[in-house]
């Protein structure tokens, strides 16, 4: 395939008015989880959790390929994976090094679950790629129900804990002195990633998630420190890479996740570069 | 003094296992009163403090703050911790910090903005902070920071003022800053302090008594009580010369080696080789 044929199957708008409807339900779906991307993904960048997201992602995809495997909900596998795996961090993964050794214990053991049952599936193989790097084609509306209803609960939830969970999260010492109760907090933000990152998984797929889930939020932090601003520039990131992507993903013949990691990635590095004109210094090291 | 003592220990022991950290403990510390505890690392100053804190309950006898035994998270104890830096993974600016020091427990999002503006206005003036308000909190350097943690422990006006070594690696200049605003806080708004530190030349000036822990024992007095030879000897079970020099004090180990605590920022485990234990 020359550069030509590649420019074809990634941007070609022929067809284009035709195509959005079929998408609405994608797009619908994938702005809730804009939303929600934003927003735990500042929690995230604090807690210094990138890595356990990236483990919860690989058992959330092992629950979603079981899931497919025996013909249950896979929106629901994912759910059961992901808050399996949360509650082990929690638990076990109180501090930052254990939770990293043991993030990296589950990881491959989830993959490898889900491509054992995937493996085992004798269904559609789109199905089963999808799950790894995102599928979100056709989202039913059973499916987007139950996508909207998850992504409201963890917005909810988030809003809720937010003070307290700031507070625990960026000076532990300090907020269970002034009596925040930090550890039932830490329990109480995997069960709202698990459910984040279930989530997600449907859009972008297991080893994708990261692009929605820390890179909005990562690149906000690099512009601003207001976090009032942080808010609203990690929701309009991850808003433009998700149903940017989906836009851009209907113009050609290629899945969805190259077009949000893509601009997802673009995004951060622009950040990047107005950080490093705005204060030279910092970027001398 | 008649008044109730704002922190009162009676007959406390802490023991982690076997391990006794101290015990019969009875101290009361009163209004304005301006208490500094020393003692090499390990021999339990942060747990004492945590005591009062009411993250650590004591294995025998009891520890009340103005009357009261002592709760979790409450607005009669304010706490300075040990200097730890901020990382750039903390989107908050200064203002924002000391915000979470005044409404940072309860639950759901800020929608006091205004009342709670105010009164970080207010926190961050006492503390010489006003000036990088808006500041990004990973921008400033160890010493602004601490002196924003000041902030935030002053927040509830408490009663008590504890302190965890709140000047370890700060520069000279910050250190006498955030000494004074605690002394000041002692002094203006009659709060007591509990002041941990490895290095009691800082806050000589405004220490009224020293608490000095070592292997399994204390030792309570005024500064020129405890700060002697003898005593500190009797303390380690070693020899230990405590000079004064230009009006400080300086600690050594019997061969004049080490001083002890050490001074600043070292670990101090090696005292404890060298005094067998
Ligand atoms: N929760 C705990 N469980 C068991 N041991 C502890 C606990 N907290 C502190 N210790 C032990 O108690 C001793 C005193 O600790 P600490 O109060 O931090 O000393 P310092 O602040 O004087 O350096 C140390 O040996 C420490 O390991
Ligand atoms: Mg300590």
């Amino acid at each position: 395939m020359n550069f030509s044929d590649l420019l074809e199957k990634a941007f070609n708008f022929q067809d284009y008015g035709l195509l959005l409807p079929l998408v609405t339900n994608s797009l619908i779906a994938g702005a809730a989880l804009g939303i929600v991307g934003g927003l735990i993904g500042i929690f995230i960048m604090m807690r210094d959790m990138a890595f356990a997201v990236h483990g919860i992602a690989e058992l959330s995809f092992a629950g979603a390929a079981f899931a497919l495997l025996i013909g249950a909900d896979v929106v629901t596998g994912s759910v059961f994976g992901s808050m399996i795996a949360a509650l082990i961090l929690g638990i076990l993964g109180t501090r930052a090094r254990d939770r990293n050794s043991i993030t990296g214990v589950l990881m491959p053991f989830g993959l490898g679950l889900g491509i054992l049952f995937l493996s085992l599936y004798e269904g559609r193989s789109a199905n089963k790629f999808g799950l790894l790097t995102g599928q979100i084609v056709a989202v039913d509306d059973v499916q987007l129900n139950g996508m909207l209803l998850l992504s409201a609960v963890v917005v909810i939830a988030l809003l809720l804990v937010w003070r307290p969970l700031t507070f625990a999260s960026v000076d532990p010492v300090v907020a269970n002195a002034r009596g925040v109760r930090t550890s039932g907090l830490s329990i109480v933000f995997m069960m709202i990633l698990a459910l984040a990152v279930a989530v997600t998984i449907q859009v972008v797929g297991a080893l994708l998630v990261l692009a929605l889930l820390i890179t909005p939020a990562a690149a906000a932090m690099r512009v601003t420190s207001n976090p009032v601003t942080t808010v609203v520039l990690s929701i309009v990131f991850a808003e433009l890479a998700v149903v940017g992507g989906i836009l851009l993903a209907l113009a050609g013949s290629l899945p969805i996740s190259p077009y949000v990691t893509t601009i997802s990635f673009l995004i951060y590095v622009i950040c990047r570069g107005i950080e490093a004109v705005r204060s030279p210094r910092r970027h001398q090291v | 003094m008649t008044q109730t003592p704002i922190v009162k220990f009676e007959d406390a022991r802490l023991a982690f296992g076997s391990r006794v950290l101290w015990e019969q403990l009875d101290l009361s510390i009163a209004a304005g009163e301006f208490l500094a505890v020393l003692g090499p690392n390990g021999s339990g100053k942060t747990s004492f403090i945590n005591t009062m804190l009411g993250t650590t309950a004591l294995n025998h006898g009891r520890v009340s703050i103005a009357g009261e035994p002592v709760r979790r998270g409450s607005a009669a104890v304010g706490l300075i911790p040990q200097q730890r830096p901020f990382g750039d993974n903390v989107p908050l600016r200064a203002r924002d910090l000391v915000a979470l020091g005044v409404d940072g427990a309860k639950p759901g999002i800020r929608m006091a903005r205004r009342a709670v503006r105010n009164k970080v206005d207010e926190l961050l003036e006492l503390v010489g902070a006003s000036g990088y308000a808006n500041r990004a909190v990973s921008d400033l350097s160890g010493g602004e920071q601490q002196r924003l943690r000041a902030a935030q422990a002053l927040a509830s006006d408490p009663r008590v003022l504890l302190c965890d070594e709140p000047l370890l690696s700060l520069d000279l200049n910050h250190q006498q800053a955030i000494s004074e605003v605690i002394h000041r806080q002692a002094v203006e708004r009659g709060s007591a302090v509990v002041f941990v530190t490895h290095e009691i030349n800082p806050i000589l000036p405004y220490v009224d008594r020293v608490l000095y822990l070592a292997e399994g024992r204390f030792h309570l007095g005024s500064v020129d009580e405890v700060m002697q030879s003898s005593v500190l000897t009797e303390l380690y079970g070693a020899p230990v010369a405590v000079l004064r020099v230009n009006g400080r004090i300086v600690v050594v180990s019997g061969d004049g080696t080490r001083a002890l605590p050490a001074d600043g920022h070292d670990h101090i485990e090696d005292i404890e080789l060298e005094t067998g234990k």
